[in-house]
């Protein structure tokens, strides 16, 4: 019978570290994330896992440390937010252009000014375009089996991976977790072995200069890789789906096999929009929710088969790119486009800075969305 | 009387035969930090890793897919010398492989100015790693722009008004033996025994270590090819580059060459970048020249033979015979 576990998403991240048994960790205290560190350091101090932890002096070198690591042949991992992870820029691309599985944990946290500690997703999503996956959790649980999962899949596929977690609302908040066992975790995720390392028997210079007959070439690979990587993360899901009994998809939905209307967003606010869901059901409005789950590699099939047919579609995002909309939303659009059936979107912006996303806040959109028939285009709710 | 010029008074014969570094390398001709490179690696070894940040060497190096390094390179962000140097360390420790050294080799520019908080910060960590600067006193890759590293009155590209660079150089060794760090040394590829002592002194030990390398740079100095080696013995016989050692946080600092100076007008007015200066400017620089001695040297051990003998008298080599005739370009 696997152990469960009070922990916060905060310590199911760090737990799930240990477990991964990562080698090398650079570690930089940020709210909301520090507790993640904190946690690391406790578990190695008490020999739970025998990491080299570097206390660098900035996110930036955090990074850096994680990346020299891991072209060295060991699994590295390190956690940021917000601030954090906009200073780590240079070094996202560096990592996803090397490809490295590091994984990263991001508490998303709304970016300055003025100063905000709470959640939004613009910190994590502003890295959209930096060859890393990214992973939106919505409770402890997911958590811990998401950073399993990006090891794995980041060690199959050569593409690092990022895995998000909602500031305070998911980061602090503490829920029963069931601990996988030693044995499952090590035929889930097997030790690594790089496929290319610094090695003084072998000597190869990495991250040299690419001269433009080479460049190209090697993105378009990255991009193979990336795309091969839905498959990979489905078939890893299921293996773990297997041995645990749980599976999270790329793609999450509830209520949806008769659902009219889909209501459309990610992380922590789709626990709430499953209560609305239900209370609207009640009225006989039917109402289901798709969580998307994966953000990078962008689940084009699983998010037309969810949505094509459907009456409406509402997106929520907790971000937005401004002079444009929701993120969610314009990524969800271009997987619609040209699909036959596709149905008309809603867009909502809201929550941003850690404001509430209540049942109200959800309800309210998806009433709006039905009195306009086919939706407004984009709103703030 | 007509005397063979020679090197610190001794020949050549402890400089190792194995080349690790140099075949088909990128550098100018006459670059001191190839020099350097060549050196460095013969005291070092090929168990050695080189993690490379934005600098001349980025491109020294090779593109894709060369590399002119025996050993195993990792190009790194401009600014992240120290912590990646400090990352390959930790996992090759997680390996189990403590006797790699990882040498990070960073310009001026990824050592003074960029890399500075990431070097900063693995210095006060004391990690296990040999940080070199090869200072040559510019950003000469992107085209002579000027560093916290650009000495008073230099021209370079940006700072193209009389009188050049109106500050100081930053002061390195001060700064860098104030971290407390095990081994903190300067050096000059003009002293080859004295280059080599270092690094294979440095090799030998544990924790943090730093060795700063004086490089001139033809183009960017604007001096001959042929001018490198001796432009080495003028900046350190001048006082401009002291050979200096501190070792044990800065508990023993040792002046390892100390000859009768030479004034720093000698050193100043065979390079090109300084040629706008009068005689005024020149007793300026001179006036930093001696301070920064003082004060660098002041707490210095003074060369001294092993057997307790006197030093020997210091014979000045001749440079218009050793490189030639003196060419400004």
């Amino acid at each position: 019978m696997p152990r469960r576990e009070l922990l916060t998403g905060n310590e199911a991240v760090a737990h799930a570290v240990a477990l991964a048994d990562a080698k090398v960790i650079g570690i930089y205290p940020i709210t909301p994330q520090t507790t993640i560190i904190e946690k690391i350091c406790d578990l190695a101090a008490k020999k739970v896992f025998q990491p080299r932890i570097i206390h660098v002096e900035s996110e930036h070198s955090a990074m850096a440390t994680v990346i020299a690591a891991s072209y060295t042949g060991v699994r590295a991992f390190t956690a940021t937010s917000a601030q954090g992870l906009a200073l780590m820029h240079e070094l996202l691309h560096w990592a996803g252009g090397g490809r490295l599985p590091v994984v990263l944990a991001n508490v998303n946290r709304a970016m300055a000014p003025g100063w905000s500690i709470w959640t939004d997703q613009n910190d994590s999503l502003s890295q959209r375009d930096t060859g890393w996956m990214q992973f939106y959790c919505e409770s402890a649980q997911e958590v811990l089996d998401s950073l399993l999962l990006a090891f794995r899949v980041s060690e199959r596929v050569m593409i690092p991976s990022m895995v998000v977690l909602d500031a305070f609302v998911l980061s602090h908040t503490s829920e029963p977790v069931e601990m996988p066992d030693a044995e499952t975790v090590a035929e889930f995720l097997p030790e690594y072995r790089a496929p290319f390392r610094l090695d003084v028997e072998k000597p190869c210079s990495f991250g040299a200069l690419l001269r433009p007959q080479h460049y190209q070439e090697i993105r378009v690979q990255l991009q193979d890789a990336m795309e091969a990587a839905v498959a990979e993360i489905e078939a890893s899901d299921e293996l773990w789906k297997k041995l645990t009994g749980r599976g999270w998809g790329v793609v999450a939905g509830y209520r949806t096999e008769d659902a009219d209307i889909l209501f459309v967003t990610s992380a922590t606010v789709a626990s709430t929009a499953r209560a609305v869901a239900d209370r609207l059901r009640e009225e006989g409005i039917k109402v289901g929710v798709v969580k998307v789950r994966v953000f990078r590699p962008f689940p084009f099939a699983a998010i037309r088969r969810a949505l094509a047919g459907r009456r409406l579609a509402v997106v929520f995002d907790r971000n937005i790119s401004y002079g444009h909309h929701g993120i969610f939303a314009q990524e969800i659009k271009s997987a619609l486009y040209g699909v036959s059936g596709a149905p008309p979107l809603a867009c909502f912006v809201g929550g941003l800075g850690g404001r509430d996303v209540t049942r109200e806040t959800i309800e309210t959109t998806l009433r709006s969305a039905l009195a306009k028939s086919n939706g407004r285009l984009f709103a703030w709710i | 009387m007509h005397r063979k010029p020679r090197l610190q008074g001794r020949p050549l014969w402890n400089v190792p035969s194995d080349e690790i570094y140099g075949q088909g390398h990128l550098a100018c001709p006459g670059c001191g930090a190839a020099i350097s490179m060549r050196l460095a690696l013969k005291a070092l070894g090929r168990r050695t890793i080189i993690v490379l940040p934005a600098c001349c060497f980025s491109v020294i190096d090779g593109p894709f897919p060369c590399s002119a390094a025996g050993v195993p390179v990792l190009h790194c962000a401009f600014e992240t010398a120290g912590a990646s140097a400090a990352g390959v360390r930790a996992a090759l420790a997680a390996r189990g492989d403590d006797e790699t050294l990882v040498m990070a080799w960073a310009g001026d520019g990824g050592t003074y100015d960029i890399g500075f908080q990431a070097l900063s910060a693995a210095a006060e960590r004391n990690e296990d790693i040999l940080f070199v600067c090869y200072d040559n006193e510019a950003y000469m890759n992107t085209g002579i722009q000027r560093s916290g590293a650009t000495p008073m009155s230099a021209w370079t590209a940006t700072t193209p008004a009389y009188p050049g660079k109106a500050e100081p150089k930053k002061d390195l060794a001060a700064i860098m033996i104030a971290h407390r760090i095990p081994y903190f040394a300067t050096a000059c590829p003009t002293y080859v025994d004295d280059f080599l002592m270092k690094f294979r002194k440095a090799r030998a030990m544990r924790g943090f270590r730093m060795i700063h390398v004086f490089s001139p740079c033809a183009p960017g100095w604007q001096v001959a090819e042929a001018e490198t080696i001796a432009l080495g013995h003028l900046a350190v016989r001048a006082r401009v580059f002291p050979l200096l050692e501190a070792e044990e946080g800065g508990r023993v600092r040792r002046l390892n060459v100390d000859p009768p100076p030479l004034p720093v007008a000698d050193y100043l007015r065979r390079q090109g970048r300084f040629k706008h200066l009068k005689d005024g400017d020149v007793k300026a620089v001179q006036a930093e020249v001696d301070r920064r001695w003082e004060e660098l040297t002041a707490r210095c051990e003074r060369p001294a033979r092993l057997d307790g003998r006197a030093p020997r008298k210091w014979r000045l080599p001749s440079f218009e015979r050793l490189q030639g005739p003196r060419r400004l370009v």
